[in-house]
This record gives C-alpha cells, sequence and structure tokens, in this order.
C-alpha cells in the first residue's frame, strides 16, 4: 500500500525506543560489565575473564547450580506431569471440565509473593497448618524447612504455582485433536489408558516439548519463593537468589552481571539441549 | 445410515460407561483431590484472617464462627495497605495500557504488513523472550538512577512495559495474522488510511486476543517481586508484593495479620480472575505462542 513505510516506521518506533533502552541495551550492558571488576556505580576497572574464572571455582555459585538443577528435576517430572495426567482426566469426563479448569488456576492469579506467605503459615513450626494437622493425628511435629529439607519444602509450592497454566496449555492442545482419531481408536477397541499412551500423547508431543522448555526456562528464573520462605539460606540458594545478592546487596556489579550472563547462557543451553532430546517427527494433522 | 450409525454409537457409549463406571469414579477422586489443593489452602488463608493471632495458633483449622476484624483493621492502619494497593494498581494498570497501545500497533505492523526485515524483527522478538530480568537488572538500575526514576511510578512501569512487549506483540500477531483479507480490501475501497484500519477494523476484531494478554501483563506486573524490591522499594512507592515481602520479614510472628494481608492481595485478583476467566484460554487458544 502506498505509504506503508511511514506507518511501519511509526508504529513500531514506540517498542522499539523502549525495548532498546529497557532490554537491549542493558542486556548488551551486563555482557560488557562482566569483564570488569566494580565497587559500587562508580569505579570500575576492565579485568578480562577473570570475572569468569572466578564464576568456575565459585563453590557457593556451584552450589546454586546444583540446587536450581534439583528444582528443575521436580518441576519437569511433577510440575509438567501432573499437568498432563490432569489435562488426560478432564479431557475425559462429561461434566464438571468447566469447573476443574476454573479451580485449578486459581494459584496462577495468586503472586508468587502472596503463596510464599501462604505457606510460611502452613510451614510454621508451631503453629502451621501441617504441624497442626500432625499433632491432631498425633504424631511429631516436623522442621520443614530444615537444612536437610528446606529446598524441598520450598519445590512443593514452586511446582504447585505453575500446574494450571501447563495443564491448560495441554488441554487446548488436546482439544485441537480432529475427532476422527479417537473414532478410528475406538473402532480399534483402543480406549482408557492405552489410548492416551499410544494416541494422545504422541499427538501433543510437540506441545509437550514446549511445555517443558517453558518449565526448564521458568524455573532458571525462580525467585519469590526462595526469597519469601528461606532467603536462600538453609542450602536452598538457587541462581536468581544468589545473583541477587552478589548484585544488589553486596553491590558487586561486575560478577553480578558475570552471573547473569551465566544465567542465560544456561538457560539456552538447556533449551537447545531439551530440543535435541525430545526431537521427533512432528505430527501434523 | 448416518443415524444407525449413530444409534449404535450411542449405546456402545452406554456400555463402556457402564463397564468404566469405577475408573470414572477414580478420575472424579483424582481430579477433586487436585481442587482441593488449590482451593483449601486459600479458605485456610482467609478463614485464619478472620481470628485474632492467638487463635490462629491454637487452632487453625476452626471455622472462624465470630469473625474478627483486628487484622484488617491493622493492615489498613498500621501498614498502609490501602497505598500500597493504589500503588499497585496504578504502576499495573499503566504498564497494560502501555503494553496494549504500543503492543498493538507493533504488532498490526507485523502481522499485516510486507517489508524487509520483517522476519528479522520476528526472530529478535522470540530471542527476547530468553533474556530474563536478572541480565537486564544492573543497567536498568543506573539508567533509572540517572534519570532520578528510582522510587518513582515511572520507575517500574518503564522496565515493566518493555519487560512485557515481546510477549504481548507476538502474541497479538498471531492473532491478527488470522483476520482475513477481505476485511483489510473493503477498508481500503471505503478510503481508510492504515491509521483508520487499526482503529477501525483490527482493534476491534482482535479484542479477544487484546483481552487475554492483558490478563497476563497485569498478572506478571502485579506480581513481579524481584524489580520491586530494586526499582521501587520505598514506603510511598512500594506496590503490595514488596510489601508481603516486608510483612515477612518485620511482623512474620503476626499470623492473624499475615493472613489477612494474603487475603486482601489475592481475593481482588481473584474475583476479577473470575469475571474474564472466560478470555484467557480464548486467548491461548487462538494467539498461542509455540517454540
Amino acid at each position: 500500500m502506498k505509504g506503508d513505510k511511514k506507518y511501519i516506521f511509526l508504529f513500531l518506533f514506540p517498542a522499539a525506543v523502549l525495548m532498546s533502552i529497557f532490554i537491549y541495551y542493558p542486556f548488551l550492558k551486563s555482557i560488557y560489565l562482566s569483564f570488569f571488576r566494580t565497587k559500587g556505580f562508580f569505579e570500575k576497572k576492565f579485568v578480562g575473564f577473570e570475572n569468569y574464572k572466578r564464576m568456575f571455582s565459585d563453590d557457593l555459585l556451584g552450589a546454586a547450580t546444583l540446587n536450581t538443577l534439583e528444582i528443575m528435576l521436580y518441576v519437569v517430572i511433577f510440575q509438567v506431569g501432573f499437568a498432563l495426567v490432569l489435562a488426560v482426566m478432564v479431557d475425559s469426563i462429561k461434566w464438571g471440565k468447566a469447573f476443574y479448569r476454573t479451580v485449578f488456576f486459581f494459584p496462577i492469579v495468586i503472586s508468587g509473593a502472596a503463596i510464599s506467605l501462604m505457606f510460611v503459615l502452613i510451614y510454621n513450626y508451631q503453629f502451621g497448618l501441617l504441624n497442626s494437622a500432625l499433632s491432631n493425628f498425633g504424631m511429631d511435629k516436623v522442621l520443614w524447612l530444615s537444612e536437610t529439607s528446606a529446598l524441598k519444602a520450598i519445590a512443593v509450592p514452586t511446582v504447585w504455582h505453575y500446574v494450571g497454566f501447563y495443564f491448560i496449555l495441554f488441554l487446548t492442545a488436546m482439544s485441537k485433536i480432529p475427532s476422527d482419531f479417537y473414532e478410528a481408536a475406538k473402532i480399534e477397541g483402543i480406549s482408557g489408558f492405552k489410548k492416551t499412551v499410544y494416541l494422545t500423547i504422541p499427538l501433543i508431543m510437540s506441545d509437550i516439548k514446549v511445555v517443558i522448555i517453558l518449565a526448564i526456562t521458568g524455573t532458571l528464573k525462580v525467585f519469590d519463593f526462595i526469597w519469601i520462605l528461606a532467603r536462600g539460606q538453609n542450602g536452598t540458594e538457587v541462581l536468581g537468589t544468589y545473583m541477587y545478592k552478589k548484585a544488589m546487596i553486596d553491590l558487586n556489579f561486575g560478577y553480578g552481571s558475570t552471573i547473569a550472563v551465566y544465567i542465560v547462557v544456561f538457560g539456552v543451553l538447556l533449551s537447545v539441549l531439551t530440543n535435541r532430546l525430545l526431537k521427533k517427527e512432528e505430527v501434523t494433522y | 445410515m448416518q443415524q444407525v450409525n449413530r444409534v449404535t454409537r450411542t449405546k456402545k457409549m452406554a456400555r463402556l460407561e457402564r463397564r468404566f463406571g469405577a475408573s470414572d469414579i477414580f478420575v472424579y477422586i483424582c481430579l477433586s483431590l487436585w481442587a482441593l489443593t488449590t482451593i483449601y489452602p486459600l479458605f485456610w488463608v482467609v478463614n485464619n484472617s478472620f481470628k485474632v493471632s492467638r487463635d490462629v495458633m491454637n487452632n487453625s483449622f476452626r471455622f472462624a464462627s465470630n469473625p474478627v476484624m483486628t487484622n484488617y483493621e491493622k493492615a489498613f492502619d498500621r501498614i498502609n495497605m490501602g497505598h500500597s494497593y493504589m500503588n499497585s494498581l496504578i504502576m499495573s494498570i499503566s504498564t497494560v495500557l502501555l503494553v496494549l497501545i504500543f503492543g498493538g500497533l507493533a504488532a498490526y505492523v507485523i502481522a499485516r504488513f510486507r517489508f524487509r526485515g520483517r522476519n528479522v524483527i520476528y526472530s529478535l522478538l522470540v530471542a527476547t523472550l530468553l533474556i530474563p530480568t536478572f541480565a537486564t537488572i544492573v543497567p536498568v538500575y543506573e539508567l533509572l538512577i540517572k534519570w532520578k526514576l528510582v522510587n518513582t511510578y515511572l520507575g517500574l512501569i518503564l522496565p515493566h512495559t518493555s519487560g512485557n512487549l515481546a510477549f504481548a506483540i507476538l502474541v497479538i500477531a498471531g492473532f491478527m495474522a488470522t483476520i482475513p483479507k477481505d476485511l483489510e480490501e473493503a477498508a481500503f475501497i471505503d478510503g481508510c488510511d492504515r491509521y483508520k484500519m487499526f482503529t477501525k477494523i483490527f482493534l476491534p476484531v482482535s479484542r479477544p486476543v487484546f483481552a487475554s494478554a492483558s490478563i497476563f501483563v497485569f498478572l506478571w506486573s502485579y506480581n513481579d517481586l524481584f524489580s520491586s524490591l530494586i526499582f521501587v522499594n520505598k514506603e510511598n512507592v512500594r506496590p503490595i508484593v514488596a510489601l508481603l515481602n516486608e510483612i515477612s520479614s518485620q511482623y512474620g510472628t503476626d499470623f492473624g495479620l499475615m493472613a489477612s494481608a494474603v487475603s486482601l492481595t489475592v481475593i481482588p485478583v481473584m474475583v476479577v480472575y473470575l469475571f474474564i476467566q472466560r478470555f484467557i484460554e480464548k486467548g491461548l487458544t487462538e494467539g498461542a505462542i509455540k517454540g
């Protein structure tokens, strides 16, 4: 159309400016800063790869990475797993679908901070929901946020929070499967569990892959739960909280940026790896 | 023939139903158990928010049959929850509006214009989704300090708007790409220019995707603790999530107050969600982002 150039420019301009200033420039600047030793905002000295060398010998960062990977494992197995099982179940029932869809989405609406506070109340040693229940049954109280169990205890709300989101994505994918497939399966006498394993799951494999990648990259951003429930103590430090401590509490912007770059690279690598591992011929219908 | 087919099919279904009655029950039990985990903790918190802290401690399961409002009074008087509410709403609603306007315009160009560099822009937007806040926070903080925007509303609105644009543009563009071309041609013949076409056709037709995008942008903005802690953590501009963090560290033993704070944060969003939830799925179904 005539005069399109003007509109292309005009319409893209505001978004381009905002994203350049607040995403692309800061991202490049973070990479740049990762080569400097800094003290506050004003002192910085180019040190080449020294921050990266420090990174590889930083035991705390190693621990944070392992903790993040542990949560990631729970997230991929339980969050994606529960979401898939629940979606298969809701897809198979006749009444009450809308109810379960609405209710399962509840946790996503709640902020991580509010859920964390809720779990502060649930895990509290003396009066929390869990320990009250235990003592009602005459059992001993458990220290839920102790050094040995804190990470697992925090993984529970982390997993629970987003099950509903992936559940909806799976359910949407299943609703797009043409009914001929199921008709054919019925004629062949395939139903129930077999139908799910041999028909439904292969047909939504590409969606499962997307969800796993979303779950993995999402885990790298985990911050709220850890911060409010344990401040990264008791062996719960993850990459997000460690970066926050280094950059914003110690005000070590150089090393903090190095960790941020590490998080991005880690995320990209994991996404590519997952993509490779789950590579399969995609079904189109 | 078809009729017969259908009849035999329903008969078969009926038989299947009888046979799988037990497994149906099992499915409903599992689903209801999960539903219990999403409903009960919420009920537990709201219920406890109407008790004095001592009762929360001693008997958290009992129904608050004679509710007390002390926790709520404390939440508004002592920790100024009302003000944080306002801060949250001002910042999150501004973010949503800016994302919809700027994102909508950009999405329109990407979905409906043919020009060089379009694919590059598209790939760039997808790549942007992989950049977490951690990787931009330090330089953004530096910028905000330089521009004296730390602890102002704009100090959160601008980074939040920018951070949500890539997602919004991709989702809205995905929807706009499916709008039939005839509509555009008819408008062109009627003498609409590109701007009028956007406001008169694409904006109204794309309402569902704008609705669902705005829900997600709102939730992400309203619930984002990390940026709020850094950019707007002073009392006069502090949003509700940052206040919750404050409460957990300062009033960690006042269980009644904590319960009322959680209830106050969650309930309004929940009510809004129940009203607009049908858009969420619509937007997800029609403008789904796929990797």
